[in-house]
């Protein structure tokens, strides 16, 4: 198969700079001239020291934050999509069949059990509420997450419980592009495995993932290559 | 989340000046089926005037809005007779108010009050009427046994979720929503927002909600639009707006906020 | 009885019975409508008639004949001032016959006797907005009215059949007319609203301190509002008039002794006194 065929994700001269107005117009340039390939049933891990950007870089690829120049190119079927240049409405319809995000923290939703909010973000991707259901379930039972938690509100479960439940909202659509945010951090030995074992799946399955993990051990399990973000460090 | 391609409401330059004070002043946005558009901003800055204007009950001095009809005919509001345009805030559209009070009948049952748009479109059967009440007041989290009651017995919490029972009886396509959870206990805000955010994703719905929580904003709606002095300063996806927000103003906002 | 001679006929001036005759004419192409018009000043205050009073003045001609009653009695405070006042400053006839009269004034009843072409029959209005008890606001109101706009009506339905298990309205029940504008019959009792339908009489209706006028032309559709599983019901009474034996007229109940006694008679007083008249006539005659 042609080496084209397979890119899902294209990041070119990307730049973000945070003017900060509260603080007199500060300006903060973080990132300059981003550029990197992602192929499918690759995983890409995005090293360097905290605070360079590489979460920065996560969330202009998920529409988050907005990059102030270049472009970033995802594959939707046989045509090419601009975030950089996409409208809100356009990103939030890439974020549903395209783009999923795994981000560090959980986002509780007062009186929302773990389970619906599993529930939820697979309704929001377009899957029907019965099918939403049952992978909701799946998952959760696979992240260890014992029955009797699933119709609580997560506010007060355990760190390592609230990351199990917003990995199990990341990864219960099938998204061709997954972007990781530290998805292990809070995790046992145990469970770390189960995640590494999804990752695996989904990069057999032709699934592209952008992600930033700290433990080495993971890494090396999952990633197929390594970008040093300090290289585009504004 | 379905998307559309004719947008369901669309506003351009919407102006409006109470004599030489500025109401807001060249707001144009698009809201589509399915999704929940917030306006915020502080006291002052046009938001509950943009609300009247999107929803007609306040005329423009410049600017034009067009809504999509059932038919799939496009029709600019303010050309329709007064007739068709109290229609359609009965019957496509559903107006909440911040004080319940504005948006129900005190003085008639909380079965009557949810019944009335039915009986203004012609429902003449007693027993369906009361039926198709109760089975609202259960979806809003009302028992049954209190239909027959007034709103005057209700709780603010309750009297809140009655008035959007109230609307929704008819499958509005568009609601808007002033300060819904205003002078709300939070456990009770947390309530009405779990419904509200339910009722858009079940049905579908379209919601303009004007709101200066940004906690709520965060909550429900899909877009933002940050408003100040009666002007459009920064929109985008709720997240893209508070979490890489680029005007000033926004910042200051955003930073306030303490739970935003 | 001669006219006064220090009064205009009818105590009104020309131009004001103008006026009046110009908003029931509008009224009569409008039926149902309730049209504005300006209330004068009558010797009597208002809640006692003045509505039904200017229009009676504004209509009535030398060879009318008059009838006036309050409470289907001829022979009520009221209805004796209101008919001596029009003795007074006419001096037309007036009768307490149904059949005989060709104006017919009345407080909150419609008289037993069915009324005839080319007879007139004027209700006292108090309040002429059937919506007024559930929407205080004027402006609110006529945009109701302008726009067919009434599911409060019903509204009101629905809240007696929830509290009282059935329309509990008893007496100014709200109409539909024509299949428009939704009416208030003034406060005669829900038994005589089929008789405002398709009657071949012309009906007037006056509020003077509302000021407004609505009619209903001759055979006029008149359909009482209900719902389709409580559909609308004539009172019915469970005896006959003690006086006559009347079967399908409107009773009063009139107390007749210290000790709590009570009879049931006919409210229309000429009604009841014509059946008695032919019950004592010569054998063969109809009861």
């Amino acid at each position: 198969m042609d080496a084209t065929d397979t890119l899902l994700l294209e990041l070119t001269g990307v730049t973000k700079t945070f003017v900060m107005h509260l603080r007199s117009g500060a300006i903060l340039p973080v990132l300059r001239e981003v550029s990197f390939q992602v192929r499918a049933g690759e995983c890409v891990v995005l090293n360097g020291p905290s605070g360079i950007g590489k979460s920065c870089i996560l969330k202009m690829i998920f529409g988050n934050y907005r990059a102030d120049s270049g472009s970033i190119a995802v594959r939707e079927g046989r045509q090419w999509r601009d975030v950089v240049t996409s409208s809100p409405r356009e990103v939030l319809r890439l974020r549903q069949g395209l783009i999923g995000y795994v981000s560090q923290f959980l986002r509780t939703i007062p009186r929302v059990g773990a389970l619906d909010l599993v529930v939820q973000s697979a309704r929001d991707n377009g899957i029907e509420a019965e099918i939403a259901r049952e992978r909701a379930a799946e998952l959760l039972a696979r992240l260890a997450i014992p029955q009797r938690l699933w119709q609580l509100p997560p506010a007060t479960f355990s760190g390592g419980e609230q990351q199990r439940i917003n990995i199990a909202r990341g990864l219960v659509a099938t998204h061709p592009l997954l972007l990781l945010d530290e998805p292990t951090a809070s995790l046992d030995q145990k469970n770390r495995a189960a995640v590494v074992d999804f990752i695996r799946h989904r990069k057999r399955s032709g699934a592209a993932l952008v992600g930033i993990f700290h433990d080495e051990d993971v890494k090396r399990q999952i990633a197929d290559r390594t970008i040093e973000v300090s290289r585009f460090r504004a | 989340m379905r998307t559309r391609e004719i947008p369901l409401l669309s506003a351009e330059g919407l102006t409006k000046f109470y004599g030489d004070r500025l109401g807001c002043s060249g707001v144009s946005l698009d809201v589509y089926a399915g999704e929940v558009l917030g306006v915020v901003g502080e006291s002052g800055s046009g938001k509950s005037t943009l609300l009247s204007l999107l929803s007609t009950q306040l005329r423009p001095t410049h600017g034009c809005l067009q809504y999509c009809m059932r038919d799939g005919v496009v029709r600019d509001l303010f050309a329709l007779g007064e007739a068709d345009r109290r229609f359609l805030l009965r019957t496509d559209w559903g107006f909440v108010h911040q004080d319940p009070r504005l948006g129900l009948r005190m003085g008639v049952s909380a079965g009557g009050n949810v019944g009335e748009r039915l009986m203004a479109v012609g429902w003449r059967n007693y027993g369906r009427i009361r039926a198709e009440a109760v089975d609202w007041l259960a979806r809003v989290e009302i028992e049954s046994e209190r239909v027959d009651d007034l709103p005057t017995t209700y709780s603010g919490g309750m009297r809140q979720r009655l008035q959007i029972a109230k609307n929704m009886v008819t499958a509005p396509r568009l609601l808007f929503m002033d300060e819904p959870t205003g002078g709300l206990d939070v456990s009770v805000q947390a309530r009405l927002l779990d419904l509200i955010r339910g009722l858009a994703a079940d049905h579908g719905l379209a919601v303009v909600i004007v709101t200066h929580d940004l906690a709520v904003a965060r909550l429900l709606s899909h877009r933002l639009i940050v408003m100040r002095h009666g002007r459009v300063i920064e929109t985008g996806l709720t997240d893209q707006v508070l979490d890489d927000p680029r005007e000033p103003y926004t910042q200051l906002l955003v930073s306030a906020n303490l739970r935003g | 009885m001669t006219a006064c001679a220090s009064y205009n006929f009818a105590y009104l001036d020309e131009q004001s019975k103008r006026t009046i005759r110009r908003a029931i004419l509008k009224a009569i192409a409008i039926p149902g409508y309730q049209v504005p018009f300006p209330s004068r000043e009558m010797p009597m205050p208002y809640g006692w008639g003045t509505g039904g009073v200017q229009v009676t003045a504004s209509i009535l001609g030398p060879d009318d004949i008059l009838k006036v009653i309050d409470q289907g009695a001829d022979d009520t405070t009221n209805a004796v001032s209101i008919r001596q006042f029009f003795a007074r400053t006419t001096g037309i006839r007036t009768t307490t016959s149904t059949q005989k009269a060709t104006i017919i004034q009345t407080r909150h009843r419609i008289p037993e006797a069915p009324l005839a072409e080319r007879q007139i029959i004027v209700y006292q209005v108090p309040i002429p907005e059937p919506l007024r008890f559930l929407e205080p606001r004027e402006s609110e109101t006529r945009q109701m009215h302008a726009l067919e706009d009434y599911g409060l009506m019903h509204v009101k339905l629905y809240e007696d059949i929830a509290r009282h298990g059935h329309i509990a309205t008893a007496y100014a029940y709200p109409v539909m007319v024509e299949a428009r504008y939704v009416m208030d019959p003034s406060p005669t009792p829900k038994f005589d609203n089929p008789k405002m339908h398709l009657s071949p009489a012309l009906q007037l209706f006056g509020a003077g301190r509302e000021q407004r006028i609505y009619a209903l032309p001759p055979y006029t559709r008149v359909v009482s509002l209900d719902f389709e599983d409580h559909p609308f019901a004539r009172t019915r009474f469970d005896a006959p008039c003690a006086l006559c034996g009347a079967l399908d007229a409107y009773l009063d109940e009139v107390v007749v002794d210290d000790a709590g006694g009570r009879m049931f008679v006919c409210s229309d007083t000429d009604y009841c006194a014509g059946r008695r008249a032919r019950a004592a006539g010569p054998p063969g005659a109809a009861t």
